[in-house]
């Protein structure tokens, strides 16, 4: 099994290991809850060393990245991210991924542990024809991430350099810093958790000191170290899909709820300086080329459209993601079946009890006719049936 | 390594028995502290009822925490006398005091039980 570069920071602090995607991880220290609740309220610090890192690096990579992921990328600025999804020909989606542009011929793609492996095969093909490399450079990154509303400060009190940077970036931005120690770090504003937060990239041979850095600034502000399990509570309590969940190569992103993702244009927004001040704005759609899953992507944009008109005109084996909040006692549980009336319309995605609202929550993909906020639904808990209500998505939002 | 207080009996399914497991006596029954650790908090507990007939190595109750859900077992054969209704309010005790306050629920015993002592169980989860 794979060892983070904090392998032994976790076992001093006590924390219980599991195998995740061949990375020997914790999942939690202190306890599950007082973790979630620590993010919520707080800050959390999570070692997610396992996530994957690929490079696309040479002068093609904003063209051919433009043509392999769902997103236009062409025209993503250098300092921002960007969400988006790898798709097969057919639409299924191959892994979720952030894209950072680092420069104007670099992009940092930081894709699922477990499927790193296949992303990045799927890139290297995809960019054949492309003046760029691929690279596979996860043993090169350790990623640490700091989340929850004292996570800023921390943060921002962590650098020698760049605290400012860190204190003005905005959700999906980034910036390079110089932390205590005289460490080199890249720090974005994204997250997992449906918090404020940072994610904070150096190299293997940094991951101790930063780690531990984080954690004696940390601590008097309520910060402790959080394992996988809260990191998943958190980012189902946000609506977050989990691929191999809510994500797969049998759903596109339209199933998920995820149609904002693929962009097919964009719309160009124009600036003109007038006299006296004056400024004159138009929009004007600029046509994105074409990228691998495009006409599939196309299709299913119709059906979900003509759904939505009709949602009890869609076959009977379509799905679409939906939120369920239940009442406090037994919880949903992914793969669990969902009813309504007798008849089974769905299956649960990812369900858990929520640390936040006290009550089970879960993500299901169930058919449109079943899907309206509202609906009772019933899910089979281990052969009895418990009853769930249909939410919007999120579960939860942080006061803005 | 946690704690396998000596004076108790365990299950291979990790269940502590509290007092003599022998016809006629009435033993408290909770879950171990390795089972706690690895279970996590304990958001959820279903309880048997008291007066409920219980089998040794059959599942008499649920144990659901963020991440799982274990069954719970009972280590001996006999009825449900008493339940810890605490734990309904207050599942936390299980991981806090899994040998004190968290214990679960009390049985009295009908048949010779085939127990673990402290030594053996410890051995178990080595």
């Amino acid at each position: 099994m794979t060892r983070s570069p904090l392998h032994d920071e976790h076992v001093a602090l006590g924390a219980t290991l599991v195998d995740f995607a061949g990375w020997d991880m914790p999942v939690r220290y202190s306890g599950d809850v007082a973790e979630h609740l620590a993010v919520r309220t707080a800050a959390g610090l999570f070692d997610i060393s396992h996530m994957g890192e690929i490079a696309i690096r040479g002068a093609d990579a904003a063209a051919g990245l433009d043509a392999a992921v769902v997103s236009g990328m062409e025209r993503l600025q250098i300092g921002r991210a960007k969400y988006t999804m790898l798709c097969t020909p057919g639409g299924g989606v191959i892994d979720d991924l952030i894209v950072y542009r680092r420069d104007w011929d670099h992009f940092l793609i930081v894709a699922n542990a477990a499927n790193v492996d296949t992303v990045t095969a799927a890139l290297v093909e995809r960019f054949s024809t492309f003046d760029a490399t691929v690279e596979n450079i996860t043993a090169d990154v350790s990623l640490i991430a700091v989340q929850g509303p004292k996570a800023e400060g921390i943060v921002a009190a962590m650098c020698t350099a760049g605290a400012d940077d860190v204190r003005a970036l905005k959700n999906y931005t980034w910036c390079t810093v110089l932390l205590q120690g005289d460490v080199h770090a890249m720090v974005a504003r994204t997250g997992y958790t449906g918090e404020d937060g940072f994610e904070i990239f150096v190299v293997p041979a940094d991951a101790v000191e930063v780690w531990r850095l984080a954690l004696a600034l940390g601590t008097p502000e309520g910060l402790i170290p959080c394992g996988l399990s809260a990191r998943d509570t958190l980012r189902l309590e946000a609506g977050m899909p989990l691929y191999g969940h809510e994500l797969t190569l049998a759903t596109t992103p339209y199933d998920a709820g995820l149609a904002w993702v693929v962009q097919t244009g964009a719309m160009r927004v124009l600036l003109r300086p007038g006299v006296d001040g004056a400024v004159s704005m138009s929009a004007e759609p600029v046509a994105r080329g074409d990228f691998v899953g495009r006409e599939a992507l196309a299709a299913a944009k119709e059906r979900a459209v003509a759904i939505e008109a009709d949602p009890a005109s869609a076959p009977e084996e379509a799905r679409i993601l939906v939120g369920l909040v239940g009442s406090p006692g037994r919880a949903a549980r992914a793969g669990f079946a969902v009813f309504m009336g007798g008849r089974q319309v769905g299956m649960v995605s990812s369900g858990a009890p929520s640390p936040t609202l006290g009550v089970p929550v879960a993500m299901a993909m169930v058919h449109p006719s079943a899907a309206a906020v509202g609906t009772v639904l019933d899910v089979d808990v281990r052969g009895r049936s418990e009853t769930m209500t249909v939410t919007t998505l999120p579960l939860y939002s942080r006061a803005s | 390594m946690s704690s396998v207080p000596a004076d108790l009996l365990y299950s291979t399914e990790h269940e502590w028995v509290g007092g003599d497991a022998e016809p006629g006596s009435v033993v408290t029954i909770g879950i171990t502290e390795h089972a706690a650790d690895a279970l996590g908090d304990v958001v959820y507990v279903e309880l048997p009822s008291v007066g409920d007939p219980v089998t040794a190595g059959e599942v008499c109750g649920e144990l659901e925490s963020s991440k799982a859900v274990s069954e719970l077992y009972s280590p001996v054969t006999g009825t449900v006398t008493a339940v810890n209704e605490a734990l309904r309010h207050g599942p936390g005790a299980i991981n806090a005091e899994p040998y004190d306050a968290g214990w679960i629920f009390k049985v009295e015993v009908t048949e010779d039980a085939d127990l673990l002592d402290a030594e053996a169980y410890a051995e178990h989860i080595s």
